[in-house]
C-alpha cells in the first residue's frame, strides 16, 4: 500500500490549472501550425496566426489564454494500491481548484442554482470529478479547464444499431455544422461511441485528453476519425467561422461495447484553446 | 484592408461597413454579457432608464479574468453573442448602433440589424490575452454584485474586430462557409 497525502493531490491539482489557463501545449501548438500550413483561406490564417500570437503573449504575460478559464473537469486514475491519507479526496481536488482561481487571476465561471439564483460561487468550485479505479499504485491527474462556448455545443444521439459508421459520422459532421462559428473553431471533435448515454458522454469528454492529432491507437476508430475529420473539414466553416479549410484540428474517436439495440454517439467539441494537463503521484 | 474606426459608430462609418472587412476600433465600449442583459430589459421592461445612454453606442460581450497587478484588465476575449440574442432586438430598438462578440446571431438579430442599420462585429475568440493589450481603460459602472458579468465601461485602442453583419444583409459566417464549402 503507497501512501499519497491530501495536500499533495491540492497542489498537484492547483498547479496543472495555473498551467493549463496560461499555456498551450505543445500538441496544440503543433496542430495549429500545422493548421497555419494547410489553411487556404488568407481571412483563416489570420485567425491562426492571432491564436498563436495570443499563446505567446499568454505565456510571456501570465494572463490567461482566454477569459473563460473553464468549468474545473478533473479525472482521477487511482491505483488500488494507492491509500490517500490526511484529507478527503474530493476536499482535496476542490482546494486545488479553489487555489489556482483564485489565486491565479482566473475567472470564476460556476454558478450554484443553475436553473434559479445561478450564484456565483466565488471560487470556481465544485468540480467534475470522474474517478476510475485502476491497478497499480500511482495516482494520475488529468484536467480540463472547459469553456462554456464549446460545451454548449454538445450533442447526444441515440442512433439504431442499422445506423452503422454511416449513421455515426453523419451525426457527428451535424453537430459540427450546427455548431458552426459558435464552438471557437478550429475545434478538437471529441466523440464518444457506444456504452450507455452516459458512458458516451464521458468517454467523449475523455477523448479529448489524448494529445491532439494523435490518432486513436484502435486501428479502425483511427481509420474513422480520419474519415469524420476530412468530412467536418469539407464544411467549409474554417478558423473562427470566416470560411476557410480547417474547421477542426482533429476527431477523437473513444468507444465502449453498447446493448445489442442501441449505438449511442456523443459529441464534446473543444475550442481551439485546447487546454489540459496531466500529472502522475 | 483594414479600415481605423474611431467610435461612437456614426451613420457615416456604419454605411461605408461590409462583412468581411478588418477593423483597428479606437474609443468607448460598454462590456455586458446575460446576467447584465437580463437586468437591462427588465429595466426597460419597468420603463427605468439604462445604467448608462445606449444611443449610438458598441456593447462587447465579454467577462474578463480578474486583473493580475500592474495590468489594466486580465483576459479580454469575447463570448457567444446568441446567448444575447433574445435581448437584442430590444436593445437596437434603444439605439443601440454596434455589437462585438463571435458566434453566429438569430435571424430576428439580422433582420433587426437591417431594420435599425446597425452592425454585428466578431473579435477572435480565445484571443482573451492578445485582446487585452488593446484595453486601455476599465471601469465597473453597474451591477458589480454580478462579479464577472458586471457592466463596464472600457477604452479600447486598436482593438481588432471583422464585420459579420452589415446593414444590407451581408453575413461573413455565412458567406464564409459557402466559399470554402466542399459538401
Amino acid at each position: 500500500m503507497r501512501l499519497i497525502t491530501a495536500s499533495d493531490i491540492t497542489e498537484a491539482v492547483a498547479n496543472l490549472f495555473q498551467q493549463a489557463n496560461y499555456g498551450l501545449g505543445d500538441d496544440v501548438i503543433a496542430a495549429l501550425k500545422k493548421a497555419r500550413r494547410e489553411e487556404e483561406s488568407p481571412a483563416g490564417r489570420e485567425v491562426i496566426d492571432t491564436i498563436l500570437k495570443n499563446a505567446e503573449i499568454a505565456a510571456a504575460e501570465d494572463i490567461p489564454l482566454c477569459q473563460d478559464c473553464g468549468s474545473a473537469v478533473v479525472f482521477l486514475e487511482i491505483g488500488q494500491d494507492v491509500a490517500i491519507v490526511k484529507g478527503d479526496l474530493y476536499a482535496a481536488v476542490n482546494e486545488g481548484v479553489r487555489q489556482a482561481y483564485t489565486g491565479g487571476y482566473l475567472r470564476k465561471s460556476t454558478v450554484d442554482r443553475p436553473f434559479s439564483a445561478r450564484q456565483n460561487t466565488g471560487d470556481n468550485t465544485p468540480a467534475v470529478i470522474h474517478v476510475d479505479i485502476v491497478p497499480g499504485n500511482k495516482l494520475k491527474i488529468a484536467i480540463i479547464p472547459k469553456g462554456g462556448g464549446a460545451e454548449n455545443m454538445t450533442r447526444l444521439g441515440m442512433l439504431l444499431p442499422g445506423a452503422g459508421k454511416k449513421g455515426v459520422t453523419d451525426f457527428v459532421v451535424k453537430a459540427v455544422e450546427e455548431a458552426w462559428s459558435n464552438p471557437c473553431p478550429p475545434i478538437i471533435v471529441g466523440v464518444g461511441i457506444g456504452g450507455t448515454a452516459e458512458k458516451a458522454m464521458l468517454i467523449a469528454k475523455h477523448a479529448l485528453l489524448r494529445k491532439v492529432g494523435e490518432p486513436s491507437p484502435d486501428k479502425e476508430s483511427a481509420e474513422l476519425e480520419k474519415d469524420i475529420l476530412k468530412k467536418v473539414n469539407d464544411l467549409g466553416i474554417g478558423p473562427a467561422g470566416y470560411g476557410g479549410r480547417v474547421t477542426a484540428l482533429a476527431v477523437q474517436v473513444e468507444s465502449f461495447p453498447a446493448h445489442i439495440g442501441a449505438l449511442p454517439v456523443a459529441v464534446n467539441i473543444q475550442c481551439h484553446s485546447a487546454r489540459h494537463r496531466e500529472t502522475t503521484l | 484592408m483594414t479600415k481605423k474606426i474611431k467610435l461612437p459608430l456614426t451613420e457615416k462609418i456604419i454605411v461605408g461597413l461590409k462583412a468581411g472587412d478588418n477593423l483597428l476600433i479606437s474609443g468607448v465600449l460598454y462590456v455586458a454579457r446575460d446576467a447584465a442583459h437580463k437586468r437591462m430589459v427588465e429595466a426597460l421592461d419597468k420603463g427605468e432608464p439604462l445604467p448608462f445612454d445606449i444611443k449610438g453606442q458598441t456593447i462587447y460581450y465579454m467577462g474578463p479574468t480578474p486583473a493580475p497587478p500592474g495590468k489594466v484588465i486580465g483576459s479580454a476575449g469575447p463570448t457567444t453573442s446568441s446567448r444575447m440574442d433574445v435581448y437584442t432586438p430590444r436593445l437596437l430598438a434603444a439605439g443601440l448602433k454596434g455589437m462585438i462578440g463571435k458566434g453566429v446571431r438569430s435571424q430576428e438579430v439580422k433582420d433587426a440589424l437591417k431594420k435599425y442599420k446597425a452592425v454585428y462585429l466578431a473579435a477572435v475568440g480565445g484571443a482573451g490575452a492578445l485582446l487585452s493589450k488593446t484595453i486601455v481603460k476599465f471601469e465597473v459602472i453597474a451591477y458589480p454584485e454580478l462579479g464577472p458579468e458586471a457592466i463596464l465601461r472600457i477604452e479600447v485602442k486598436d482593438f481588432p474586430a471583422t464585420v459579420i453583419n452589415d446593414i444590407y444583409g451581408g453575413d461573413l459566417y455565412a458567406e464564409g462557409k459557402e466559399k470554402y464549402s466542399r459538401v
